[in-house]
């Protein structure tokens, strides 16, 4: 499966909840899939999807559910060692890992090469990190949303991207009404 | 006047209450000032850019954040102030140690210095720079025009301002 096939899998799991999307086309996927006030779409600044999902795990009490890719974790590393050290059970990040930067066309990371994001994780100090293939996530991804406790899914799967258009929502648009959602 | 107190006083004070920090030397009293406040919570950061993200998810759960960190991270974070700070239009002070400035002994730190306000000018970021320990009274207004115009707010605190660093 694709980033895109997965996305569509999982977007009734997601879509009560609150969720911050990765910049690029996971966000554009998405948004083309099911868009709704719940979604905080990053139109820049990548890497930053964990960090701001965290953020805001940490300030309420709802679930966060980040959507990140391997690259953008990897842009972002020193991020899992703030994650691991101050856990909040509300929060599951879920990294799509398909060994490639998907919105710059398919470039590997070094992800699909030796370096091992759940291992990274682990040793990061994340004490509940679930690798998983694809095919799998939904059930996974459910469970850690209904559980206790902050869980890191890395989600195995191939690379490959859809067509589709960028995001014209106003930056300003997006982060109010995903505020109101928060308050709701 | 304890000026560490002072704007950790004031932070709390604005309903400040998450605080991300990636530590220097001179804003060891202030760190270790927010750490023991009960109405802050504080996460050390990484790296700055990290922590400007923590901020922006805790903003929009609810909290007034604030970072502190030193002036050679802007250096690195232009990017994410300019496509998620300003872009989603967030505010957020910053509580910069401006090294390189007048009794500094380190040489490399001035490199970064001579390019900060340019920098933070570029981004049109507004910047106040407390050289006397009374220009700390200003830190209330800061922190109240950062939350009402909703932008990031940078406050540069040099080496004067903090006392020197003794016989380094």
């Amino acid at each position: 499966m694709i980033r895109s096939e997965i996305l569509k899998e999982i977007a009734p799991i997601l879509n009560p909840h609150l969720v911050v999307c990765n910049i690029g086309l996971p966000s554009q996927e998405l948004h083309m899939i099911d868009d709704n006030e719940r979604n905080f779409y990053m139109l820049g600044t990548m890497g930053l999807s964990s960090s701001i999902g965290f953020g805001l795990a940490l300030a309420q009490d709802k679930p966060v559910i980040s959507i990140d890719g391997d690259g953008s974790v990897l842009t972002n590393l020193g991020t899992l060692p703030t994650i691991a050290n101050n856990a909040t059970g509300n929060y599951t990040l879920l990294i799509i890992d398909n060994g490639s930067y998907g919105s710059t066309g398919d470039q590997p990371t070094y992800a699909g090469m030796k370096t091992n994001l759940t291992d990274v994780a682990r040793a990061c100090g994340c004490e509940n990190v679930i690798e998983v293939q694809d095919k799998d996530l939904g059930p996974v991804l459910q469970s850690a949303i209904d559980s206790d406790e902050m869980t890191i899914i890395v989600c195995k799967c191939d690379s490959g991207n859809i067509k589709l258009p960028v995001i014209t929502l106003d930056p300003v648009v997006i982060r109010h009404r995903f505020m109101e959602a928060v308050k709701s | 006047m304890n000026i560490d107190k002072k704007i950790v006083d004031d932070l709390v004070a604005n309903d400040v209450s998450f605080v991300t920090t990636v530590p220097c030397k001179q804003l060891a009293g202030v760190i270790e000032e927010v750490e023991a406040r009960k109405d802050i919570f504080h996460i050390p950061s990484n790296k700055e850019d990290e922590g400007m993200g923590l901020c922006a998810g805790a903003f929009m759960g609810g909290k007034r954040p604030a970072i502190i960190m030193q002036n050679t991270a802007i250096g690195v974070t232009i990017n994410t102030l300019a496509t998620l700070t300003q872009f989603y239009r967030m505010p957020l002070p910053m509580i910069i140690s401006y090294r390189g400035e007048l009794r500094e002994p380190v040489a490399c730190q001035v490199e970064m210095a001579v390019h900060t306000k340019a920098l933070l000018a570029q981004l049109n970021i507004p910047t106040y720079h407390f050289h006397w320990q009374d220009d700390v009274k200003e830190f209330d207004n800061i922190l109240k025009y950062t939350f009402m115009c909703n932008k990031p707010v940078a406050i540069l605190t040099d080496a004067n301002f903090w006392g020197g660093y003794g016989d380094q």
